[in-house]
């Protein structure tokens, strides 16, 4: 009896004690429904990171990375749930890769003492550190985009886009009305006319919308769109022949699936972005060796270098290198969510390091703190070689106007603290 | 009223923007009606509402592009069994012979759903008919993932796409300088002409026809019919088959717009005002409410979302516009009134 029960207790220790022994990184992702073309790739980088981490270095100081991945298919109830059924398992941090998630997420991440990175996405305000304590959007946000799409108009225009026309044609959510603040705040600084063209959910219809850019002819159209809007909407570009190099869309407009349904008519369609484009990274050599070529990869290898499988990989880098100053700042590697919390809140990642890490210029180099979790907000302008199939970087990795989103943040996080009573984090 | 450079006299731009969002209003409706049909064309036949029938058109698109590229099925699954790298097998099929194939296809959906599914629920209430077309439409839609994958892929059967030139200069006078022409979509004009085609072969189909008439007697009389020897059986096969062709159709005109991806079955949402409005049981309901839905969310859209209410008033606005005639005619603009006498 004692050893049947003792062969119990043991077998039940070493059920748990994978989830103990690992580094845990949840992936809250959607291969399934109507947005999964997109969150396929993204789910693939993520996990082909830690993949390449296990594999080549026997995971991150010495302690192997577990990603769980959990299905959301793209919607909020099940995001929550599928945080909840994880947090148990000794998760670090948080991707739920869904604004809508975001923000339901919030509240619960921080009293359960779990960081969450949103990464171009989420919340803005949650740039605000003292505020935001558990969550973090490094390297750029959407008030940062709305920033550098201006900037570049401004590029083009030598510096004077007083009475240029632009529109941005918007997804009608919580996530398509992000930038509007912004633009407007950007408009009134600039002098440009901005008109607000929203979409409805999901985007496939667009006719009204289009027929108006055609009669109100702007000079530029900046785009907020995701999942079918966003091929939709450079199709009705096509259509109308709005000139595609006016037509400017967030980084979640700017995936190949976006352009390559409209095939070389999309030539010239540019979109935003805050991290490097392609396959030309050392890193990627590895990932082939050690991850795709062992069999281990979490797709079939063919999103490689595409800009979501990138924008997973990056995010997973990131987290991995949070996790490095955690152990570093803790003594300890085996850390946990408190741990990556203070890792994140400490994150510098300099170009040296990037290249170490076979990435160079991948992404800014910028130093995470107690009172900015939002980075340093950079990012350059990507655009479609429809003959190469190809994005190229047309522009460098260039500063936001913080001088107008600074004062925004401040705004729009002490109003939060003030609707849920907390109290700002003294940073100095 | 104003006179342009021309010195010929004409109504002012605007008035031609508004008739320009009139026609693309109608072209947008029969774009509605394409999908709407599929669900009449079963509730008719079988008194089924088809939730299923988005997902047809998703599957069915699916279908067509996978033939056409040569796509080798499950390839996916295929590889993760075996460890292989299939995924194509080299051609690229004629538009036609991939059309084709798609419907046979279609046909083969329509034989198993009656064999596996309504077989084994005949009598049964409307709701349980109802609940069985949702599981099949998630079935449908994970089956079709797993079959044809889920990037997002570029639907090319060689219908022009993009403002009709002709109609554009042939029209650009009638405003003044500040009038470009009529903006109507080639794709549009096709989706136009294939739907009054189409909804002219059922209407010949069903009248002249045996099959037709069969049809037709199942549709107003299940027992009646059963008793002189229609086969129920083979009425609900030939339905799901027609209903699989028009989700094809739907798919093809949807699909070259946004590419084929998984949110093309969402089109289905865009039916139910215009069957609320249309009735479930007429087909001249479903192109007449489609047209009317069509053209009175953009019209709302054009003279009163966009400039007073912010736009994105289109879902919202056809939904309305189908309960204002509900309130009046319960049964739809040309569907059957239900009368029972004691």
């Amino acid at each position: 009896m004692k050893l049947k029960l003792a062969t119990l207790a043991l077998s039940a220790l070493m059920a748990a004690a994978p989830a103990m022994a690992d580094l845990v990184y949840p992936s809250l992702s959607y291969r399934t429904g109507p947005y999964a073309a997109g969150g396929i790739p993204f789910a693939d980088g993520y996990a082909d990171y830690f993949t390449l981490l296990n594999e080549r270095d026997g995971g991150i100081g010495g302690v192997k990375a577990k990603v769980i991945e959990c299905e959301t298919g793209y919607s909020t109830e099940k995001g929550v749930e599928c945080y909840e059924s994880t947090k148990g398992e000794g998760a670090l941090v948080y991707q739920p890769l869904s604004t809508g998630i975001t923000y339901q997420l919030i509240p619960k991440v921080t009293a359960d003492g779990i960081p969450m990175h949103t990464m171009g996405y989420g919340r803005t305000s949650a740039a605000n550190g003292k505020v935001f304590s558990n969550v973090f959007n490094y390297p750029a946000n959407y008030w940062n985009g709305a920033s550098l799409a201006i900037n570049h108009l401004l590029d083009l225009n030598g510096g004077d886009i007083k009475g240029k026309k632009v529109a941005l044609l918007y997804h009608n959510s919580a996530y398509g009305k992000e930038p509007i603040r912004t633009l407007q705040e950007l408009a009134k600084k600039h002098g440009f006319e901005l008109s607000l063209l929203a979409v409805d959910h999901p985007g496939q219809e667009q006719k009204s919308q289009w027929l108006q850019i055609r009669r109100e002819k702007p000079d530029y159209v900046l785009m907020w769109g995701w999942g079918v809007m966003n091929q939709v909407a450079i199709q009705e570009a096509v259509n109308i022949h709005f000139p595609m190099e006016n037509f400017i869309g967030i980084w979640w407009s700017g995936s190949e699936n976006d352009v390559l349904p409209a095939g070389e008519a999309a030539n010239g369609y540019k979109a935003l972005t805050f991290h490097n484009v392609g396959h030309n990274f050392p890193v990627f050599d590895d990932i082939q060796k050690y991850v795709v070529d062992a069999g281990k990869a979490a797709g079939n290898g063919d999103q490689i270098g595409t800009v979501l499988y990138n924008r997973g990989l990056y995010a997973a880098m990131l987290a991995a290198e949070a996790t490095r100053k955690a152990q570093e700042l803790s003594g300890k590697a085996q850390i946990t969510p408190a741990d990556m919390r203070d890792g994140m809140e400490a994150l510098e990642i300099t170009e040296e390091r990037m290249t170490e890490l076979g990435m160079p210029n991948f992404g800014p180099s910028f130093k995470v703190s107690c009172a900015n979790h939002g980075g340093p907000g950079t990012g350059a302008v990507q655009q479609w070689d429809a003959t190469a199939k190809e994005w190229k970087l047309i522009s460098d990795f260039g500063p936001s106007d913080m001088d107008v989103i600074q004062p925004l943040i401040d705004e729009d996080s002490m109003a939060y603290a003030k609707e849920n009573n907390i109290t700002p984090r003294d940073c100095n | 009223m104003c006179r342009t450079a021309r010195g010929s006299n004409i109504m002012s731009a605007e008035f031609y923007y508004g008739v320009e969002v009139f026609l693309n209003g109608l072209m947008a409706g029969v774009m509605y009606s394409l999908v709407a049909l599929g669900f009449v064309l079963i509730f008719k036949a079988s008194g089924i509402f088809n939730y299923a029938q988005g997902v047809m058109a998703l599957f069915a698109a699916l279908t067509l592009v996978g033939f056409q590229n040569g796509q080798i099925p499950f390839a996916s699954l295929i590889n993760a069994i075996f460890g292989t790298n299939l995924h194509s097998f080299g051609w690229h099929l004629p538009a036609l012979l991939a059309i084709l194939l798609a419907v046979l296809v279609m046909i083969l959906f329509a034989i198993l759903v009656e064999r596996l599914v309504l077989k084994h629920l005949v009598n049964q209430e409307p709701i349980i008919l109802f609940m069985a077309t949702i599981g099949l439409a998630y079935f449908m839609e994970g089956f079709g993932d797993l079959m044809w994958g889920s990037e997002i892929k570029k639907l090319d059967i060689g219908i022009p796409q993009g403002g009709n030139g002709w109609v554009e200069s042939h029209t650009a006078f009638l405003g003044g300088d500040d009038f470009y022409g009529f903006y109507l979509d080639s794709l549009d004009i096709v989706a136009a002409i294939v739907a009054v085609a189409l909804v002219a072969s059922l209407v010949l189909f069903s009248q002249y026809t045996k099959t037709g008439r069969a049809l037709r007697a199942v549709a107003d009389d299940h027992q009646a019919a059963l008793s002189v020897g229609i086969s129920l059986r083979t009425i609900w096969v030939i339905v799901w088959s027609i209903a699989g062709f028009v989700a094809l159709v739907a798919g093809i005109m949807w699909g070259a717009k946004s590419g084929v991806q998984f949110s093309l079955s969402l089109i289905a949402l865009k039916a139910l005002p215009v069957l609320m409005l249309g009735g479930f049981t007429s087909i001249p309901g479903a192109i007449v409410g489609g047209l009317i839905i069509g053209v009175g969310e953009k019209m709302f859209e054009f003279l009163i979302g966009a400039p007073y209410l912010g736009g994105a008033t289109e879902n919202w606005f056809a939904y309305v516009l189908a309960l204002l005639f509900l309130v009046f005619r319960p049964q739809g603009l040309f569907g059957e009134k239900i009368i029972e006498r004691v």
